[in-house]
């Protein structure tokens, strides 16, 4: 029997795959552990305008998201064509904005409550009307910090 | 031939497909989110209780119209000059020496017409309902650019590094506590020689 299986000297062995789940897994938690899921669809058109002179968004824990753009095709035909603004999963006027923040607000930790900043995600085709409701009722509600929520790169790039 | 005690071994051959399965799922799922963006502060509801006086010299008019024109000072101006507009606005220190607001670091031309000092500048930010919004974005990103460009001066002058530098990584969450306190002071004394003073009206409805 042995006859048949002996290998013959000088054949190069066969690389070991034997790591390579090790090394695949290694990938995997690296991808799991980066990736961030969202946590609601948007319903309207986002693309952000740029920006260079940008800061950071640090801790999101303590960032409330408010999406306004043109509503995507299926919502389209409810919802027109303007640019609406969308809390969570809902479509919402500005005057709902101010409850939206103190509902956010009111589930954020104590400690939290008095550092929240409120990142407009705006598209860069709507209208500065809608976003000066917004600010207005951010302001209502004392939500005070604000963020701009931008791509960055060459804000000349907007003009075109 | 006798058979070995013990449950046969599972065969794991197939663990790196299962491995790889996974992921590409995550592979694809991810979006490594860059969310970065202009921070501002809006101004609080309740109105001041005794009104300010602000000489108009101190204040620097930016309109921008539905159409994306832009009106600073009574002039129409293109974009991409404003942030040397805002800059030189800022940067007069128009004070006399030895007068209280008189500014020492201000490279301007001193004119006695524009600002006194940083300190007392301000632009005013005036938009109209129907202005784009990457219009304004570009507006913004300019005129915070040159306050972070003034800032940077000093800082150079003073620390031997950038501003944003500084600010970035007195932010960053990964800094030492040592490292941040010393930061602190000093990008507070930055903030000081060039306090952002940026009032944005009401929108204008016409």
């Amino acid at each position: 029997m042995s006859k048949f299986a002996k290998k013959k000297d000088g054949e190069v062995p066969a690389v070991s795959t034997a790591s390579l789940p090790d090394i695949v897994f290694m990938l995997l938690f690296f991808f799991m552990t980066v990736t961030v899921m969202k946590d609601s669809s948007l319903k309207v058109e986002n693309v952000l305008p740029n920006a260079n002179e940008v800061k950071k968004l640090e801790k999101k824990d303590r960032v409330i998201y408010i999406y306004v753009g043109k509503p995507t095709r299926e919502y389209e035909k409810v919802y027109g064509t303007e640019p609406q603004i969308q809390l969570n999963d809902k479509f919402a006027k500005p005057s709902e904005v101010g409850d939206y923040i103190l509902m956010e607000r009111a589930k954020k930790p104590q400690e939290l409550q008095n550092v929240l900043t409120t990142s407009l995600k705006v598209d860069k085709n709507a209208n500065m009307g809608l976003i000066s409701d917004i600010k207005q009722e951010l302001r209502k509600v004392n939500a005070l910090k604000v963020n701009y929520t931008t791509y960055e790169g060459d804000a000349f790039r907007n003009l075109q | 031939m006798a058979r070995r005690a013990g449950a046969p071994e599972v065969n794991a051959g197939s663990m790196a497909d299962i491995a790889f399965l996974l992921l590409i799922f995550f592979l694809v799922t991810t979006t490594i989110e860059t969310d970065a963006g202009l921070d501002r502060m809006l101004p609080p509801i309740e109105p001041p209780d005794q009104d300010v006086v602000i000489k108009q010299k101190n204040i620097f008019q930016v309109n921008i119209n539905k159409n994306g024109q832009l009106l600073a000072d009574d002039e129409l101006i293109e974009i991409a000059d404003l942030r040397e507009k805002a800059m030189a606005f800022l940067d007069n220190g128009g004070a006399p020496q030895g007068s209280p607001d008189y500014c020492s670091y201000c490279k301007g031309t001193r004119d006695a017409s524009s600002s006194d000092s940083p300190a007392k500048a301000i632009i005013s930010l005036k938009n109209d309902r129907e202005t784009k919004y990457s219009t304004y974005i570009t507006v913004q990103n300019e005129l915070v650019g040159a306050y972070n460009d003034l800032r940077d001066r000093e800082a150079q002058r003073l620390y031997g590094q950038k501003f944003v530098d500084m600010e970035a990584e007195y932010l960053n969450p990964e800094t030492s506590d040592e490292v941040k306190d010393e930061l602190k002071e000093k990008v507070q004394r930055i903030q000081e020689l060039f306090p952002q003073k940026l009032s944005e009206a009401e929108t204008s409805t016409n």
